[in-house]
């Protein structure tokens, strides 16, 4: 086959969307890869059909944002291949050429890229606590998209636990979609929330948005409690309630709440697994405590022919990643020989939001004193139901200082979620352990494939199964 | 046992109806529905967990933990939050009862 390569785009959120759109105001013809039924990501995702909600119901204050991106969408269709349904799974070492792994549909194939634009997202950051794995457990973000995209709510009684401006938001929806929310759990110290008045200097719109969801919630009577730790979901089998200790001036108080369902989160996670297999340097960044890709102002990676934005290249939000999307494919462009007239507009814009997002994380700090707390038999890793005692065993037998040397030892990280949902504790296990920061016990490496894929794919990849 | 329904349902409460069986029990869903959403309506779980057998019911719900694997009635699997409901599915969510219904 000697066609020519085309550039493909792997996610068809915000970041995805504005790369699309920009290759092809430049008369690019970008194949469009989505692992979703219909594109939007996670921020903006749509439901499988109609359900009579308007933009404004499903999307609140971001429903022009959300509606524009998914209107752009559509008028790009007859300009891109999209192909939706379509995982992903491996990235070809760029010596032995730039072949994809992708799974649509059920089908496996290859197919070559020209260059890459990974918009990869995020998923929740998680701690674990005992009892997390109780049905009726979910992320914050998850309870938001059952809601989003399926019209549900992930119980009647629901508590939201965490940090982060998502926490009052989806309280706020579920208490608006007719759920009765039991109580929001702020794991931040209230003396935090006095980097807000900086906030509102740069960013009053996040601050008000913020102070009407809480005030709202207050004046419906939902309790709200800052400095909060859990201690455990109550209940076996199904979801009781929950017992949390929070700081007071008087000192600590333990209280129990009942509820039958609990959503928590701790901001994101980029998904960058695919970056790592396609060869991308990477770089610890301290204040998400998470590895990125390395990256220029614009998204260029170390490989010369990939490309990062959105989320997946470091936490920003869905503004930002907007604008990454559309710059990472000016600089694709410029790299063709393009010129490209509005970056430093964009890159302007882009950097104050990353401005906001620096105090964000101090009004909401990650709550970095919480896995010593874990008791032992807490599930530390899901898939393979590894316990908080068996990793940190294996840290104090194997004298494990390196967390690729903990998932040989123990297996967290090597389940079904490829580490996930456990990376983040893992890293924060094995480097209070050592006595070190986060990101001295290295970074999990990525694996082939990324998700996992039917029996019978993997083992024909290499051949062309196109049917 | 888990038999109450985890999710509540707040819109296309008036969608067509999609029946499916859950461990051979005949069971209904709505039109829009993922696989996921239509089990948790009706029930509390959607599997028993590989090696403590602890029941689960998802945990990320948008394709990243993998924690919402769902046994079809012919052995095969599908992730429930991310596959679309069809007429006819057959899911087992508890291999016990199962068991014991077929020695009845």
């Amino acid at each position: 086959m000697s066609e020519p390569l085309q550039p493909v785009i792997v996610g068809a959120g915000p970041a995805g969307i504005r790369a699309a759109e920009r290759l092809v105001r430049a008369g690019l013809r970008p194949i469009v890869l989505d692992e979703g039924q219909r594109a939007g990501g996670q921020i903006y995702r749509r439901p499988l059909i109609e359900d009579g909600r308007s933009y404004r119901s499903r999307y609140g204050s971001e429903a022009g944002k959300a509606q524009r991106l998914h209107e752009t969408f559509e008028a790009l269709l007859p300009e891109i291949d999209y192909q939706p349904e379509t995982l992903v799974w491996n990235i070809s070492a760029p010596k032995r050429g730039n072949q994809l792994d992708i799974l649509s549909s059920g089908v496996h194939r290859q197919i070559g890229f020209s260059q890459l634009i990974l918009c990869t997202g995020a998923t929740d950051r998680v701690l674990p606590f005992p009892g997390w794995t109780t049905p009726g457990v979910y992320t914050l973000g998850a309870s938001q998209t059952v809601l989003k995209a399926q019209g549900c709510t992930i119980g009647d009684r629901v508590v939201f636990m965490g940090s982060g401006p998502l926490l009052y938001l989806v309280a706020w929806q579920y208490m608006k979609a007719g759920a009765r929310v039991e109580a929001v759990l702020d794991t931040a110290p209230v003396t935090s929330k006095r980097h807000l008045l900086s906030l509102a200097v740069h960013a009053p719109r996040i601050v008000a948005l913020g102070l009407f969801y809480g005030l709202q919630l207050q004046l419906a009577g939902v309790r709200i409690r800052c400095g909060v730790r859990p201690e455990a979901v109550l209940g076996k089998g199904q979801v009781e309630g929950l017992r949390f200790r929070r700081r007071t001036l008087k000192g600590d108080v333990v209280e129990t709440i009942a509820c039958d369902a609990l959503a928590y989160g701790f901001a994101l996670r980029p998904e960058t697994q695919l970056a790592d297999l396609a060869g991308c340097r990477f770089r610890f960044n301290e204040r998400d405590r998470v590895w990125l890709p390395e990256r220029d102002t614009m998204g260029r990676t170390s490989r010369p022919d990939v490309y990062v934005a959105g989320d997946g290249s470091g936490i920003a939000g869905a503004d930002a990643a907007e604008i990454s999307g559309e710059l990472a494919a000016a600089a694709l462009l410029q790299d063709m020989g393009q010129r490209s007239a509005d970056t430093t507009r964009l890159m302007e814009a882009r950097d104050a939001i990353l401005r906001q997002r620096d105090i964000l994380e101090r009004a909401f700090p990650f709550p970095d004193d919480w896995i010593e707390t874990v008791p032992d038999e807490t599930m530390l890793c899901r898939c393979e139901e590894i316990t908080i005692a068996e990793g940190r065993r294996a840290i104090a037998n194997g004298s494990v200082t390196e967390i690729n040397r903990l998932k040989a030892l123990s297996r967290v990280g090597m389940g079904r979620c490829q580490g996930r949902m456990c990376s983040a504790a893992a890293a924060e296990l094995l480097s209070a352990a050592c006595g070190t920061s986060a990101g001295a016990v290295g970074r999990l490496r990525a694996q082939a494939p990324v998700k996992p894929i039917p029996l019978g794919f993997g083992a024909s990849a290499g051949t062309e199964t196109r049917s | 046992m888990s038999m109450h329904a985890q999710f509540r349902r707040r819109y296309r409460l008036d969608e067509t109806p999609v029946p499916f069986t859950l461990n051979g029990v005949l069971e209904t869903g709505r039109r829009g529905d993922t696989v996921l959403t239509a089990i948790l309506s009706v029930s509390g779980r959607l599997r028993q967990s590989e090696f403590t057998g602890e029941d689960r019911a998802g945990f990320c719900l948008i394709g990243a933990c993998q924690d919402c694997y769902v046994m079809l009635a012919n052995g095969s699997r599908v992730r429930a939050c991310s596959t679309a409901l069809l007429p006819g599915m057959a899911f087992i969510t508890d291999l016990d009862a199962m068991a014991g219904a077929a020695h009845e």
